[in-house]
């Protein structure tokens, strides 16, 4: 067994937060730089170049690049062989984003959902932990928007619609979205599971490095195309016209229910921010 | 052709009817913030015959909550926030003289209507730009409902503000418009 303190967790998760609305991955920056080179709408270019100027000014100036800033989504993956002490460990991933939102001057986004009075402090955090072999614990931590948040979807389709209704949902969710989730996006997408499983796989696709494809060729054949479809879309950077409408497709598939074929759409605006720390 | 545009708000009609989709409008002068708490309590007091924070003729609304001023800057991030969650608002300000709103998103038929009828516009600013579009604040003041947080309504001076017509009075829309020439899909 291998002892953590919570109060490390605190400290990461804290500096893990502030670090994701501050600096925008290398992945990302990437992505947009190939965006303001391929983009053919000079609307769309222009809107690249911004993007890629914001995230400089974000990183340099130390202010967050989107001043949505978020709810917090942590993943904690924590190794069996890990023994937690010195208290609670969802109060200390709280107390984290707490820290890390009031020190690092980050957006406080979470209301009473009926009242819409503010928390005041971006708690509570949406926690997702799963227990795997070793004896470490990773925690990712990543802040969502609310802007695209609102564009995803759940579908529960029949086993009859097969990979054509599984298509035809995702890029009607992606049309229906238009400007709204501030593309260009990233489309993560759940296939399979069940009613909850499908929309944490759909989240879950979205923390791998924009832009890699799914390690099995079926799936990654399904990205490819998926992706293709919705830019053909031609909504474009912003709204305003464009090829570049999403990034990149991810797909994440398990097993279903004979009954069932459930798929889940999370949009991602380029805004894309996820920070990983192990312990 | 689009044009670029430079305007100091308070706003005339004669400044929002030369606007076309597609322009390029820098705004300049005192503009207001309200996104969805601010906008509820704005409608709940002339529901309830209240003088509203501040004289709508002429103004601009941005549709933001921005990120707190970090020590030695006057606001931080403040891009657009989505702007459909506040159309059935919209139109009840349009009519009191609101004469642009700047958001980011598409807009309902209720308010495309009102901008019509009423001569106003709507303007995008880029989503998720926000620690670019902060520079182009020069001041920023909480002037109504603090208790609402990022929520609360700020009187912002801003100076070549970068906005793109979206929606001019004439009803058109750069969202159709754009995505159509580039749409290869016949999907739906
Ligand atoms: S959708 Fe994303 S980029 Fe746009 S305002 Fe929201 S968090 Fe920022």
């Amino acid at each position: 067994m291998r002892q953590i303190e919570v109060a490390q967790v605190t400290q990461a998760v804290k500096a893990a937060a502030i670090a994701a609305n501050y600096e925008p991955g290398a992945d990302l920056l990437a992505a947009l730089a190939r965006g303001a080179e391929t983009e053919e709408s000079p609307s769309g270019k222009e809107i690249f170049r911004q993007l890629l100027e914001n995230a400089r000014i974000a990183k340099e100036e130390r202010i967050p690049m989107c001043q949505d800033c978020g709810l917090a989504v942590v993943f904690a993956e924590m190794g069996q062989d890990v023994h937690l002490v010195g208290g609670d460990f969802d109060q200390a991933i709280n107390a984290g984003i707490r820290q890390g939102y009031g020190e690092g001057h980050l957006r406080k986004s979470l209301c009473h959902p009926l009242t819409r009075a503010n928390t005041g402090d971006n708690t509570p955090a949406v926690i997702h932990t799963e227990i795997v072999p070793g004896d470490r614990l990773k925690l990712t931590v990543v802040p969502k928007g609310g802007g695209s948040e609102n564009m995803s979807r759940l579908f529960m389709l029949k086993p009859a619609d097969g990979l054509a209704g599984i298509k035809e949902k995702v890029v009607l969710t992606v049309e229906e979205a238009g400007p709204n989730p501030c593309p260009p996006i990233i489309v993560g997408v759940g296939i399979g599971g069940n009613f909850e499983r499908a929309a944490l796989l759909a989240k879950k696709s979205l923390l791998r490095e924009l832009g890699q494809a799914n390690p099995d060729p079926e799936v990654a054949a399904i990205e490819r195309q998926l992706l293709a479809e919705v830019n053909d879309l031609g909504i474009g950077p912003q709204g305003l016209g464009g090829r570049i409408t999403a990034m990149a497709v991810h797909v994440l598939m398990q097993p279903c229910h004979i009954a069932s074929l459930p798929v889940a759409v999370n949009i991602q605006c380029h805004a894309s921010r996820h920070q990983e720390v192990v312990l | 052709m689009a044009k670029t545009v430079k305007l100091t708000a308070p706003l005339t009609e004669q400044d929002v009817l030369q606007l076309n989709i597609g322009d390029t409008v820098l705004v300049s002068g005192v503009i207001y913030t309200a996104r969805d708490a601010a906008h509820k309590r704005l409608v709940d007091l002339l529901a309830a015959g209240e003088p509203l924070p501040m004289d709508l003729e002429g103004q601009i609304m941005y549709y933001v909550g921005p990120s707190p001023a970090p020590p030695g800057r006057v606001i931080g991030a403040a891009g657009p926030t989505t702007s459909y969650r506040m159309d059935s608002y919209a139109p009840i300000l349009i009519k009191l003289g609101l004469k642009a709103m700047i958001g980011k998103g598409k807009r309902g038929v209720e308010v495309i209507e009102a901008m019509k009828a009423h001569k106003a516009v709507y303007l995008g600013a880029t989503g998720g730009a926000g620690a670019l579009i902060s520079q182009r604040i020069k001041a920023a003041e909480v002037i109504a409902f603090p208790e609402l947080g990022p929520e609360a309504v700020h009187r912002l001076e801003v100076e070549d503000f970068p906005t793109m017509v979206i929606n001019d009075c004439q009803g058109h829309d750069l969202y159709e418009h754009g995505v159509r020439e580039y749409r290869r899909t016949t999907a739906r």
